[in-house]
This record gives structure tokens, C-alpha cells and sequence, in this order.
């Protein structure tokens, strides 16, 4: 069987089961269709979009910066959303849900591009510094985030941006993220190019690529998807980087194979968490963040020092 | 004197010295000599407990590697290790300075400054005793480093390639200085080479090893010859005597 | 010429002590001398722990990047006192003197930050870069397994750890003060009686082997001290992330030199500066909300950052 398929059937399976897990109790007839409709779909529905956005945002940025290691979520796109969108708050508080969002997306872009021409200037023979410099860039636009939100007394939305959660999500406060999931479908056709990408810019000019242009896509998309992630369910860490590597492990590094799996596994992991964040301390609810910052931590502890597979 | 004792050591599965048993006579210069991989640094950083012993036995003196004090051996024995890396940012005064921490721990007295002034004086650093160590050259560094050992003023002297990075004026000079430390002062100075021509002029002892192994061991005149260097370096040079001088081929 | 300077950093910091204790006072001096001086006092110890913690740390490290904050060690302590609450339960917890509670973390303490951090420190020293980000990631570890305890304990006990894990330099809770200082004293003394001998671990490990020290065990007994300084100064104001790096960074810049006997002081003046100077200037005299660590963290990080992308870069 094809591992695609196996995917497709443990999200079905864990999506199943998501739809009955909750406070609530699932009566019969009206009201259960009501609660499925209001909450139990629209939640299902915002954590695969998120998982699978993720993912496939974090394989496309590690193709861009050449480095396993970074994932938006960390390197300071995530972060970049989140003073876009606390800017919006601040400045023009009556406009419209749609440019609030382009704000957002044209912060995010802005720091990726910034972390990007950092990137650029060091040692690709240091994988490690790429990362680290990218968790301290993150943490810098983090820490003018909390700045701003202090003095502009919005802290407790910094919460909100900051702590990923899906409890809050309902019909019609989450359709912006079907938006992300288009942006992520669209990224598939760019596969091809992306792969190459990821060979270096000179192979890139050789095979004829327009390097800037496809560079510049991808950047768009990545921050797109987090500052609707971010603003929407707020900032999940780690899934980015996690399943792109373990799916590289097994399956190589041809997207266009494996980007559809890379978005099936991402959602996958980030609904498993959800399920369990919302079992383990039952009635209560721990954030799908705080569940994944643990797994994701392990994981990437696992990756650093797991015995070299291949050279990088 | 320095005696070692069955001495073995490995790195994972790989075997690096096998089985060595050697003493190193107080008093004179020792050259250690052989191919590059033989093992020599090892054993000196085994001597100088640079590294943890395996297996086997070494003894300063009455003082046993791994049990003794270590600041007991440091006022004892110095080394200067291959490739010395000193991090700190610090001047050529202050960092032989520090060659007297073995005696005065922190709190130098008149006779750790004047040791010191002494030694600067020796490696003819006098100009450039205020200036920081990274801003010298190799050669400059290496004698500051060789001047820092010197403070330490120890009866045994290990060095590991201390030639490396110095001309031929300088080297020339370190190795006259060692053999007048070894004649007056009794000093036991045990030297890894490359250029076994410096091992002929200057050596009382030369130790071959290859390989992780001992090879022959004996005065210069008695074993330096055209069989050695095949055998132990794998070359087809040719040993010349000149005016009592031997001269191997380069 | 370090004299001079050291004698300076003491001037500035008598001014700024003296802004911290009189300036915006409202009210009857019987009541703020003593109010404020207590928490004056907090902060003091506070800084010369993070200051020498880091210079201690960055010596055995032999790295003037790495930073305990940097390598997560006071993310394990706020998550060893979280987990504390976890397993004895907020009504034990507060049952318990306050005291052995408070001596008990600082011992698990100690012991986990030798077991973690020393594997880390003593492996062989060529991926410095695999270290640091082993140490990032260990940080983020600890501060979600530390929120993950504090959201299966009620929301009622929540309230009592968060408290304990933001830095505030404004709500400084001077109950455990003597206990603290005097840990905190102890420990700083002993930094400054080990201090030729930190001139010479800093040579390196060859080096220092050759003048008689046993690296490995100096290793041990500076990361007990450094366990200790940082747990007494995140118990008391809680995490802040950048400062001692900032701080350690400055002391080298200021009294440039190899000596602990001048780096100690220098680093503590300039810590202890940046902290009741900041706290006056952003409290009294700006009238900003923003808690000062929030400005530290963002200063220190692109000093960090800074020090990377120059430093590192080969």
C-alpha cells in the first residue's frame, strides 16, 4: 500500500474520532447537527488546514533558507504576523478583516525576507548557526512584540497570537484559514521548482529557473499561511520543522512525491495533539501549542543527534 | 626519570600505542621520532596526563600518572602541546605569567616576577611582552608559549613539535637553549621532532616508534642509519657523515 | 586604567541607587526607605548572581556567547519549582515551609543542572553550534513542560506558579531575602576565592592540566555554583533571558583583560547598573509600562545576534 494511502486513513480515523471528542454531550437529532456544525466541524476543519498549511510551509521554507533546521513558526515569520496584526490593532482598529490579514502577510513577509538575507551571509558548512540565528531573530521581533503590546495595553492578545489553541474555534471565526488552505494546494503546482530551488541557485540559473521570481512565491506563501495561522489560532511551534524531516528520512526530497504526504502527516500530528491536548486534563483543555512544544522539542533533540543517516 | 609500562591506549576500535614499555633517563634531551600517526603525541599526552590512562603503567620519578596530585606534577613536569590552543585574550607577559601558577597559585611573589622577567628575557620577548597574543605571529606565539614552560621551571620538559612555526634562526636557538638546560641544569627534555636532522645534532636518545609501537631506541650515532629510515619512515634517504656530523638526505 | 574605570561603574551606580531609593517618593520616609531598600537589596543580589553565573559559565565554556539563560537553566528551574506544585499539590506545597520547599528545588536543582548540563559541557567540545542549539531547545523544553504542568494543575493553583515565572523586578517578593542572600553571598564568595584559578582554566584544557588543575572537576564545582546563582536570582525576579550576556559582554568591553579578579566586580557594577539604573530610569523617570526584562531581552538578543553573525562566522 502506498504510504499515502495509510496517511489518508489514520487522518480519517483520528478526524472520526476528533468529531466525538469534546465536553458537550452528543445527543440525537437538531442539537447534535447544531453542535457538529457550529463547533466539532469548523474545529476538525481548522486543525488539518493548520497542520497541513504548516508543514508544507515549513518544507518550502527549509528549501528556500537550504537548511533542515528553521521553521517559520520560530524564525521570526510567526512573530512578524503577530506585529502586523498588533500594528492593525493599534492604528486602525475599524478595518476590514481582509486588510488586517494583508497587513499581517506583508509583516510575516518582511522578517522572512529579513531572516532570509541573514541566512544568505553565513557558512552554509554551519547548519547549526543557521538555526540558532534564526531562533534568536524570532526572539528579537517576539520580545518588540511584547513591547508594543505592553505599552499599547494588548497583552492579552499576545496570548492569544502567541499560545496555539483551537477551543476558540467556531463557524465563522475560522473560514479565513480556507483561504491558507488554497495557498497551500497552490504551492503543490510550484513542487517541481521548489525542488530544484533547493539545489542552489547556480543548478537553479542552469536548469533555467527563474530564481528570484520562484523564491519570491514561496516567501508569499509561507507568509501567508502563518499570519492566517497566527491570527486566527495563534502560534503552533515546531510542526514546520518536525515533519518535513522525518518525511525527507524516509521518502527523500522530491516534493512533488512527498509534499502531499508532508501535508497529510502535518495534519495528522497537529489533530493528534489536539485529541490529546483535549483528553489528557478532561474537562480542561491544554493548548495544542504547549502539547507540541514538548513533542516537537523531544523530536528535535531526536533529530540533532540521531546518527547521520545522510551527510547533512 | 620517566618510565612507562605496558602501556596501551585505543581510540573506539582502533588500536594507537601497543603495548609500551620505555624509560626515559633524567638528564639530557630524548627525541621522539618516527612517521606521522606513529603515536608519539599520544604518549606524551598520556605522560603529561593530558588524557586518561587505558591500560598499562607511567611513573615520574616516584610520582604514579593518574593517582599523583596533579599540581604536585605540575611543579614537576611541563608540556607544550602540539597545537596549543589558548582562548584567552591575553599578553605575552601575562600569559607566562601564568607559568608560576603552580607555585603561587594566584599570589606571586618576587621570586615567581623575577622568573618570569627571566624568562621573557630568554625567548627575547622583551618588545613584544605587552602585546596581546593575537596579534602575533605564529612563531612570535610559539615562543611565548615555549617562555611560559620555561617559568614553569620544571625538571621535566615535554614538547610536541615545539619547531613547528619557527625559522631556522629560532629553532636553531630553541634547541642550543634545551641542550644547555639539559648540561647545566640537569633538566630532562623530552622532544617530538619531524626533522630527524634536529634529532641527530642535538639528541643524547632518540625513541622510534611506528605504527604504535616501539621501534629502536639508543644514541643517535649508534642507530640513525640508512636501515632506520627505511624500516621506520619508509624512505630510501641516505644517512651522509660530514666532519663527525651526520646528515640524512632531504 | 581598571581602577579607574571599576572606581567610575561604582560612582554611577552609588547615583543610581540613590535615584532608585529617593526619586517619585510619595508618602512617609519610615515607610520607603526601608521598602524600597529591601527590594534595592533584591536587585543587587540579583545582578551580581546573573553577572558572575554568566562570567563563571562562559569560562569553563570557554565561549563568550554561551549564557546559562542561553543554555536554559532558568527555564529548569521555574519548571523543577512548577513540578513541585505538580506532584505534592498546591495545598502541600503551601503547607510546607516555604523555606524547604525552596531549599529542596534549589538542591534538584543543582543536581539536574550537573547531569544535564555537565554531559553537554564535557563531550567533546567541536560542534559549540550543535551545543548552543541542544541548549535553545532544552530551554523551550522546559518553559512548555512547564506550562503543560501548570494547565493540569486547576486554574486556581495555576495562579500560584504564574507568579513565580514572569521576571518582574517590581513585585520582588522579599519574603525569602535572608535565606537568599545568604546563599547567594556564600556562593559569590566562593566565585571570588576561585578566581586565579578561573585565569587559568580559561587558558584552555591543556593548558590548565599543565599548571596542575583538574579541568573536569572544576567543571563540576563551577556549574554547582552557577546552579545555585541562577536558581536564587530566578526565584527571586524570575527569568530574563539576555542580561547577563549583555552584562558580561560590556565588562569585557569596559576592563578588557584576562583577570577574574577585575572581570568579577566589573561585570557585577555593570549588572547591578543595568538593573536599578534601567528599573529608576524606565519606572520613575519614563513613566513606561514595559518591564525592564522586556527591554533587556530585546537589546540582549540582538547583541546575541550580533555576536553570531560576527563572531561565529569563518
Amino acid at each position: 500500500m502506498r504510504p499515502i494511502a495509510i496517511g489518508l486513513a489514520a487522518l480519517l480515523a483520528l478526524s472520526v474520532l476528533s468529531l466525538f471528542v469534546g465536553v458537550a454531550e452528543l445527543g440525537a437529532g437538531d442539537e447534535a447537527w447544531a453542535l457538529m456544525t457550529i463547533s466539532r466541524v469548523p474545529r476538525l476543519m481548522a486543525v488539518l488546514i493548520t497542520g497541513a498549511g504548516l508543514a508544507i510551509c515549513g518544507s518550502i521554507l527549509q528549501v528556500l533558507v537550504r537548511n533542515r533546521f528553521v521553521d517559520p513558526m520560530t524564525v521570526g515569520t510567526g512573530q512578524g504576523a503577530a506585529l502586523g496584526i498588533l500594528l492593525v490593532t493599534i492604528f486602525l482598529p475599524s478595518a476590514p478583516v481582509l486588510v488586517k490579514m494583508a497587513v499581517a502577510s506583508a509583516t510575516a513577509l518582511a522578517a522572512s525576507v529579513g531572516f532570509l538575507l541573514i541566512a544568505q551571509r553565513l557558512p552554509p558548512t554551519q547548519p547549526y548557526l543557521v538555526a540558532l540565528v534564526g531562533l534568536i531573530y524570532g526572539g528579537i521581533i517576539g520580545a518588540g512584540v511584547t513591547f508594543v503590546a505592553y505599552q499599547a495595553d494588548l497583552l492579552q492578545f499576545i496570548d492569544i497570537w502567541t499560545q496555539g489553541e483551537f477551543s476558540g474555534v467556531l463557524q465563522g471565526r475560522y473560514e479565513l484559514l480556507w483561504l491558507a488552505a488554497g495557498v497551500a494546494a497552490l504551492s503543490y503546482l510550484a513542487a517541481d521548482q521548489f525542488a530544484i530551488l533547493g539545489m542552489g541557485r547556480t543548478a537553479s540559473i542552469n536548469l533555467g529557473l527563474n530564481y528570484g521570481q520562484v523564491m519570491l512565491f514561496g516567501l508569499i506563501a509561507i507568509s501567508v499561511v502563518s499570519a492566517l495561522t497566527v491570527v486566527t489560532v495563534g502560534m503552533i511551534p515546531f510542526v514546520g520543522l518536525i515533519v518535513p524531516n522525518l518525511v525527507s528520512r524516509i521518502h527523500g526530497d522530491n516534493l512533488r512525491r512527498t509534499l502531499p504526504l508532508i501535508g497529510c502527516s502535518g495534519a495528522a500530528l497537529v489533530l493528534g495533539a489536539d485529541i490529546l491536548g483535549r483528553l489528557l486534563r478532561y474537562p480542561f483543555e491544554i493548548p495544542v501549542g504547549t502539547v507540541l512544544g514538548i513533542l516537537g522539542a523531544v523530536l528535535f533533540l531526536w533529530l540533532l543527534y540521531r546518527p547521520a543517516r545522510h551527510a547533512r | 626519570m620517566i618510565s612507562v609500562s605496558d602501556l596501551s591506549y585505543g581510540y573506539r576500535d582502533t588500536p594507537i600505542l601497543t603495548d609500551i614499555t620505555l624509560e626515559i633517563p633524567k638528564g639530557g634531551v630524548t627525541a621522539l621520532i618516527g612517521p606521522n600517526g606513529a603515536g608519539k603525541s599520544t604518549l606524551l599526552s598520556l605522560i603529561a596526563r593530558l588524557m586518561p590512562l587505558q591500560s598499562g603503567r607511567i611513573m615520574v620519578d616516584e610520582l604514579k600518572i593518574g593517582t599523583c596530585a596533579s599540581t604536585d606534577l605540575a611543579q614537576r613536569l611541563s608540556i607544550l602541546p602540539q597545537v596549543p590552543e589558548i582562548a584567552a585574550r591575553l599578553t605575552v607577559a601575562e600569559l607566562v605569567a601564568f607559568g608560576r601558577y603552580p607555585y603561587h597559585k594566584g599570589r606571586p611573589g618576587a621570586e615567581d616576577l623575577a622568573q618570569v622577567e627571566t624568562a621573557i628575557e630568554v625567548f627575547d620577548l622583551q618588545a613584544l611582552a605587552h602585546r596581546s597574543l593575537d596579534t602575533l605571529s605564529g612563531g612570535q606565539r610559539q615562543r611565548a608559549l615555549l617562555a611560559m614552560i620555561y617559568a614553569q621551571d620544571t625538571d621535566y620538559m615535554l614538547l610536541d613539535e615545539p619547531l613547528n612555526n619557527l625559522d631556522i634562526a629560532a629553532s636553531r636557538a630553541l634547541m642550543q637553549l634545551l641542550r644547555q638546560m639539559a648540561e647545566t641544569h640537569g633538566r630532562t627534555i623530552v622532544i617530538v621532532l619531524h626533522d630527524i636532522n634536529y634529532a641527530a645534532a642535538y639528541a643524547d636518545h632518540i625513541v622510534t616508534m611506528k605504527e604504535g609501537h616501539l621501534g629502536p631506541c639508543g644514541a643517535p650515532r649508534d642507530i640513525v642509519t640508512d636501515a632506520l629510515l627505511r624500516d621506520v619512515f619508509q624512505t630510501d634517504a641516505k644517512v651522509r657523515r660530514l666532519d663527525g656530523k651526520m646528515l640524512i638526505d632531504v | 586604567m581598571h581602577a579607574k574605570r571599576l572606581a567610575f561603574l561604582s560612582l554611577a551606580l552609588g547615583v543610581a541607587i540613590t535615584g532608585y531609593m529617593v526619586l517619585g517618593a510619595r508618602g512617609s520616609w519610615s515607610f520607603i526607605l526601608p521598602f524600597r531598600g529591601a527590594k534595592l537589596a533584591a536587585l543587587l543580589l540579583v545582578a551580581m548572581s546573573i553577572s558572575t553565573a554568566t562570567l563563571l559559565f562562559q569560562t569553563i565554556a570557554r565561549n563568550r556567547i554561551l549564557t546559562p539563560s542561553i543554555m536554559g537553566f532558568d527555564a529548569l528551574y521555574v519548571m523543577i519549582v512548577t513540578l513541585a506544585v505538580f506532584f505534592l499539590g498546591s495545598r502541600n506545597f503551601l503547607a510546607i515551609p516555604e523555606l524547604v520547599t525552596y531549599l529542596t528545588a534549589l538542591a534538584v536543582m543543582v543536581l539536574a543542572a550537573l547531569l544535564l548540563f555537565g554531559t553537554l559541557l564535557l563531550q567533546t567540545r567541536e560542534d559549540i553550534m550543535r551545543m548552543m542549539l541542544t541548549g535553545v531547545i532544552l530551554g523551550a523544553l522546559f518553559r512548555s513542560l512547564t506550562s503543560f504542568a501548570t494547565r493540569m494543575i486547576d486554574p486556581n493553583e495555576y495562579a500560584v506558579i504564574q507568579v513565580a515565572s514572569y521576571a518582574r523586578f517590581n513585585q520582588i517578593d522579599t519574603d525569602l531575602l535572608g535565606v537568599s542572600a545568604l546563599l547567594c553571598l556564600g556562593a559569590l564568595l566562593a566565585a571570588w576565592r576561585i578566581r586565579h584559578r578561573l585565569d587559568v582554566l580559561a587558558l584552555g584544557r591543556e593548558a590548565a592540566i599543565n599548571l596542575g588543575l583538574n579541568p573536569r572537576r572544576a567543571a563540576i564545582e563551577v556549574l554547582i555554583l552557577v546552579a545555585v546563582l541562577v536558581a536564587v536570582s530566578t526565584a527571586f525576579v524570575g527569568p530574563i533571558a539576555f542580561l547577563g550576556l549583555l552584562v558580561v559582554s560590556l565588562a569585557h568591553l569596559v576592563t578588557p583583560s584576562g583577570s577574574h579578579a577585575i572581570l568579577l566586580p566589573s561585570a557585577a557594577l555593570i549588572s547591578a547598573l543595568t538593573l536599578v539604573g534601567g528599573q529608576t530610569l524606565l519606572d520613575r523617570v519614563l513613566g513606561l509600562s514595559t518591564p525592564l526584562a522586556v527591554v533587556i531581552d530585546f537589546l540582549g538578543g540582538i547583541l546575541f545576534l550580533a555576536l553570531l553573525l560576527t563572531r561565529m562566522r569563518r
